[in-house]
């Protein structure tokens, strides 16, 4: 009996494992699947779950229609200045709060805290007014300053200067080296997991980023490759195989990268918690 | 200046480099932090108080939007849908995630396997995402989902075009996105349960079931009361799926708060009455979030 119990157990965890990895795959497969069909294929009843010949023409249909490498070109762009721009700003703020004494930390540090709770959701249309009301619509710089510094980057970076041990800067002071040393050759090496963990996490959150660039845009001159992408879907709706080639070229880079930094990237999204 | 830097200041020495250095590294950001998330929470209740279609001046009308909002069916209907979408979404994501996470605990190759696999969907645009969705859930036969379910003798589901099926199916999505990256945290947490305690419930012949409410569940519960925040508000900003599978229909069915924001915003230029509703947003997402602390401290408190 016991013997029988168990194997039935061992027989429903097969049977549930088999389905998660279905669920989970099936998904992506139907995207490759349907980006390699034809139209014939596509439409077809009932579906076919192989196809004999891959259309590769479907990728360049997906390239052609919509202006693609404009729009990676302003993903990369946006998404190089926003790195940049954290290292320029996020870095020696959170330093700063790790290390020094000054008048009026506790209130600013407080600023940091309190914007950690605001969503970009709620923020985003008087943030098109303002834009509006400067000029600055359509711009690289709308759509990577208000991101070049993050609540939750600055208190975790923090959180992580604190932590370098008394000792060793005593030890480097009296060595007679300066603040800069010290920061170079002491802070940033033992930041660096930290650091990486919060690029890794801008990268990914700026390259998939849609819903600012599509709020805070007229035109299609800075938008990224996330709203080009959607525009296959409304101009190309009946052909479904170029929408899912489409929507392949931009997934593919992506899950390349997370194959070689599977482990970072898990940790780096566990860290922030869900965005 | 530069010799001042290179000079050690001692104790009580205080050089005008030394003073205003910390000011100098931190002011930026604070900048960048107090004009685009302070100041537009202010700005925006501002707005809220004026009419303005973004050409000509700012008018300003008093409470006439809020009124409109609270007079307007329709703008019940969206808070309506917002709060059955949060509490399908928070509810299903939560419980699915603990039950993965349950069943993934056994570190195995199979069950990192899909760990990891479970995680992918967090890290690929909720654009594509939602395209591939829409796809997978087409009504006709042609849709993957409803002929799968036909040989159950299930269907056909307009699953994005009844109106008492599409706020379910967009989180449906939302649970495949987000169900992974729950069940891993989950799993940390879990991680942390002292073996000791389990042991006394073996000795205590403690049955399966009391020993996962009370031990279990008890144990990870400042973890999942953290999730459901997180996930309370993610439901709130839900935005992509919608603009991308149901545009809010059909029949306003999936209208939620910060789709009809952008709508009444960016596509009616009605600037104030969207406003109105962004403070009304704001005030949900505000509530949630102090009562959270506040629950924090008791439970500290109590401790």
């Amino acid at each position: 009996m016991k013997i029988l119990g168990k194997s039935a157990s061992i027989l429903g965890k097969i049977l549930i494992s088999a389905l998660l990895i279905l669920i989970f795959v099936v998904p992506f497969y139907w995207m490759i699947l349907t980006a390699v069909k034809t139209l014939g294929e596509v439409v077809q009843f009932p579906p076919k779950f192989w196809t004999d010949a891959i259309q590769w023409h479907n990728f360049k249909d997906a390239f052609d229609a919509i202006d693609f490498l404009h729009y990676t070109k302003n993903s990369l762009v946006i998404t190089a200045g926003t790195l940049l721009g954290q290292a320029l700003f996020i870095l020696p703020a959170s330093y700063a709060f790790a290390r020094y004494d000054f008048k009026g930390k506790k209130l600013l540090f407080s600023i940091v805290l309190l914007t950690m709770m605001i969503p970009g959701q709620l923020i985003f249309l008087p943030v098109f007014v303002m834009y509006v009301k400067l000029g600055l619509l359509n711009s690289y710089i709308s759509l990577i300053i208000p991101f070049a510094a993050n609540g939750l980057a600055i208190f975790m970076l923090r959180q992580t200067f604190m932590q370098v041990p008394d000792s060793i800067l005593e030890a480097a002071r009296l060595d007679n080296a300066g603040e800069f040393k010290i920061i170079y050759s002491i802070m940033l090496p033992m930041a660096v997991p930290t650091i990486s963990t919060l690029a890794l996490f801008t990268f990914i959150t700026s390259w998939n980023s849609y819903f600012f660039p599509l709020a805070w845009t007229t035109t299609d001159a800075v938008r990224t490759l996330p709203v080009g992408i959607q525009q296959l879907q409304s101009s190309l709706g009946l052909n479904p195989q170029v929408v899912m080639a489409g929507v392949v070229l931009m997934v593919v880079p992506i899950l390349v990268i997370f194959v070689i930094a599977r482990k970072q990237i898990i940790k780096a999204f566990t860290y922030m918690g869900i965005k | 200046m530069e010799r001042s830097v290179r000079l050690k200041p001692r104790n009580g020495e205080r050089t005008g480099w030394s003073m205003a250095r910390p000011y100098i590294l931190v002011l930026p950001a604070i900048a960048i932090l107090a004009v685009f998330y302070i100041y537009p929470i202010f700005y925006n209740v501002y707005l809220s108080f004026h009419s303005w279609n973004m050409r000509g001046s700012m008018k300003f009308i008093g409470l006439q939007n809020y009124l409109e909002l609270f007079k307007s069916a329709d703008f019940r209907q969206i808070i309506m849908n917002t709060l059955v979408y949060m509490l399908m979404n928070v509810s299903l994501t939560v419980v699915l995630a603990i039950a993965l996470a349950m069943f993934l605990r056994k570190s195995t190759l199979i069950s990192r396997f899909i760990q990891t696999l479970s995680f992918t969907p967090n890290i690929i645009s909720l654009v594509s995402i939602s395209m591939i969705w829409s796809w997978l859930m087409t009504a006709d036969e042609s849709g993957l989902f409803n002929y799968v379910l036909s040989f159950l003798g299930l269907g056909p589901f307009g699953w994005l075009s009844d109106k008492h099926l599409a706020l379910f199916s967009l989180v449906l999505v939302a649970i495949w996105k987000s169900v992974g990256l729950n069940a891993l945290i989950i799993t940390s947490s879990l991680g942390s349960i002292p073996d000791y305690l389990y042991e006394a419930a073996r000795l205590d012949n403690a049955s399966k079931s009391a020993t996962f409410f009370s031990i279990t569940l008890k144990m990870i519960s400042p973890t999942l009361f953290f999730l459901i925040l997180m996930n309370i508000i993610s439901s709130f900003e839900v935005f992509e799926t919608i603009n991308v599978m149901t545009q809010g229909g059909p029949d306003n069915a999936t209208n939620t708060l910060v789709f009809s924001i952008y709508k009444q915003g960016f596509e009616y230029y009605r600037i104030g009455y969207a406003s109105a509703m962004a403070v009304i947003l704001m005030i949900m997402i505000g509530l949630i979030t102090v009562f959270y602390f506040k629950a924090l401290e008791k439970n500290v408190h109590y401790r």
